[in-house]
């Protein structure tokens, strides 16, 4: 089933179609961090509280959507390569888009992004201190639970690291301008009058993505640098975090 | 008008090619682009050269002989067109005008211009006909069609297999001849029979042959002298899709 090149493109059509899905949840949980401290924080509260085979079950499930994705793509591109080993002496195109030639480029570039974003957001290897950040404010009994908002607050402060969820957000938007009529194109789930239509839905869709992801890390750096205020502005001065960290700190030990 | 005609030679399959060029004087912009070339190899017998191997036969647009991917273009920069149909009034005087061989893994260089097809004749051997029984000949219309389907089977079978689907592809993806030859026959009620076989027997034999992968740019369709829609590609896919989970389930 899997094995022609067809079948290749099945496998990038539905694990494409798994991580369509995923980005637009995703979104929509982080646009919480606009509501406050203690919406995003229980919502957080309350993912990391569901059963472990359905959290873990998930996880995977992404995961390995992004693995069969990955190696699919890389299997396709080689396979590219052999069969048009002679480039043109001029290259020219027609029809094609910028966004469709350079899904490779814009894919990369993502898989290296969801790297980052998961040492910084999710395993916390690249911040070890945002692990650390705990609080009753969102609590559903009152037990301290993690911080989702200071961590994001404080990850977004720096200027490269938002600057480049931004720009990685972009490069989503393109891969998905392409990759999301691309799915109905490979699975054959289309025809002439409904193409138009897919085409327009796919950039509608990419875009309300590049822009509820992008919201986030803007809003924070709107307000580090005072252009306008969307958060508590206790969360922007210098001292809250170290605070926080000691009061965590000093928890502990005793 | 005067050209600079900068185009690839190559002795023999396994050849070195090379880009040679050559300037042309007096081209008429009522020629066609063979008949400027018929003019270039006049002038290098002339000079006791060897002439310019390129494929053509009808130059009528309709036999799907005749390839060359001029300036980075198959079958040149003109929509719905054919190399014989290309007109030089599409041209400017005193241009340089790159000309090359279709290029892709599965279409091997034969010489200078011209390139092996016969990749895309085992595509359709596996496949791309239909079983009748012999004996009398079945009356005329004795099976009905409707007119959309009689359409859009004869929108596929406008095909001429020239190939300049695979040379547009940055891929080299046979998917819209491959397709359209599927399709002409899954349409009609004579290709009911073959149907499965045929969509998973024609991909095969088209990734044997080394073509790419599609990856939906659109090259191909906007390359095709006989505007081959992509609609054809999405319903291979769909055809292949159901004929494969068939065999799984049967």
């Amino acid at each position: 089933m899997f094995s022609s090149s067809l079948g290749k493109k099945y496998l990038m059509a539905l694990s494409g179609l798994v991580l369509i899905g995923f980005v637009f949840v995703h979104m929509a949980g982080n646009l919480q961090v606009l509501l406050g401290q203690a919406q995003i924080n229980a919502y957080a509260h309350s993912l990391q509280s569901l059963p472990w085979f359905i959290l873990w079950g998930s996880r995977l499930f992404l995961l390995a959507a992004v693995l069969i994705h990955a190696f699919t793509a890389y299997s396709l591109i080689v396979e590219n390569r052999k069969a048009r080993p002679n480039l043109n002496e001029i290259e020219a195109t027609k029809r094609a888009g910028l966004a469709s030639l350079r899904m490779g480029l814009t894919g990369s570039i993502l898989l290296a992004f969801i790297v980052f974003h998961l040492l910084h957001f999710t395993i916390r290897t690249i911040y070890p201190e945002y692990a650390e950040m705990m609080t009753t404010v969102g609590s559903p009994d009152g037990t301290e639970i993690h911080d989702a908002f200071l961590m994001v607050i404080s990850g977004f402060k720096h200027d490269v690291i938002s600057v480049f969820y931004v720009v990685a957000m972009g490069m989503l938007c393109a891969h998905l301008s392409h990759g999301f009529s691309s799915v109905f194109q490979s699975l054959g789930l289309r025809s002439e009058s409904w193409r138009a239509k897919i085409d327009l839905v796919a950039i509608g869709y990419a875009w309300i993505i590049f822009v509820g992801f992008s919201i986030v890390p803007l809003s924070v750096l709107a307000q580090k640098h005072g252009i306008y205020e969307f958060y508590d502005p206790s969360f922007f001065s210098q001292e809250v975090e170290e605070k926080s960290l000691s009061t965590n700190l000093l928890n502990n030990e005793s | 008008m005067k050209l600079t005609l900068k185009i690839w030679r190559q002795n023999g399959p396994s050849a070195n090619g090379s880009f040679e060029s050559h300037t042309l004087d007096g081209v008429s912009e009522d020629s066609s682009f063979l008949e400027m070339l018929d003019q270039l190899n006049e002038q290098l017998l002339g000079e006791g050269k060897e002439p310019v191997a390129f494929d053509h036969d009808c130059r009528e647009g309709i036999c799907g002989t005749c390839s060359l991917t001029i300036n980075g273009h198959a079958h040149g920069p003109e929509d719905s067109t054919t190399t014989c149909q290309l007109h030089m009034r599409k041209f400017r005087d005193g241009e340089t005008v790159t000309i090359e061989p279709f290029r892709a893994n599965a279409f091997p260089i034969v010489r200078d211009l011209i390139v092996d097809r016969s990749a895309f004749d085992r595509i359709v051997q596996s496949g791309g006909f239909i079983s009748v029984r012999t004996g009398s000949a079945p009356d005329g219309n004795a099976i009905p069609i409707s007119k959309v389907d009689a359409d859009n089977a004869m929108d596929a079978a406008a095909c001429i297999g020239c190939g300049a689907c695979v040379a547009s592809c940055k891929n080299a993806s046979a998917m819209l001849f491959t397709s359209a030859k599927a399709a002409h026959l899954n349409l009609l009620p004579q290709g009911q029979a073959e149907k499965d076989e045929r969509a998973i027997n024609m991909v095969k034999t088209m990734d044997e042959a080394g073509f790419g992968n599609c990856r939906n740019y659109g090259e191909c369709s906007a390359a095709c002298p006989k505007d081959i829609s992509l609609d054809y590609i999405a319903k291979l896919n769909r055809d292949h899709a159901k004929a494969k989970l068939k065999k799984i389930f049967s």
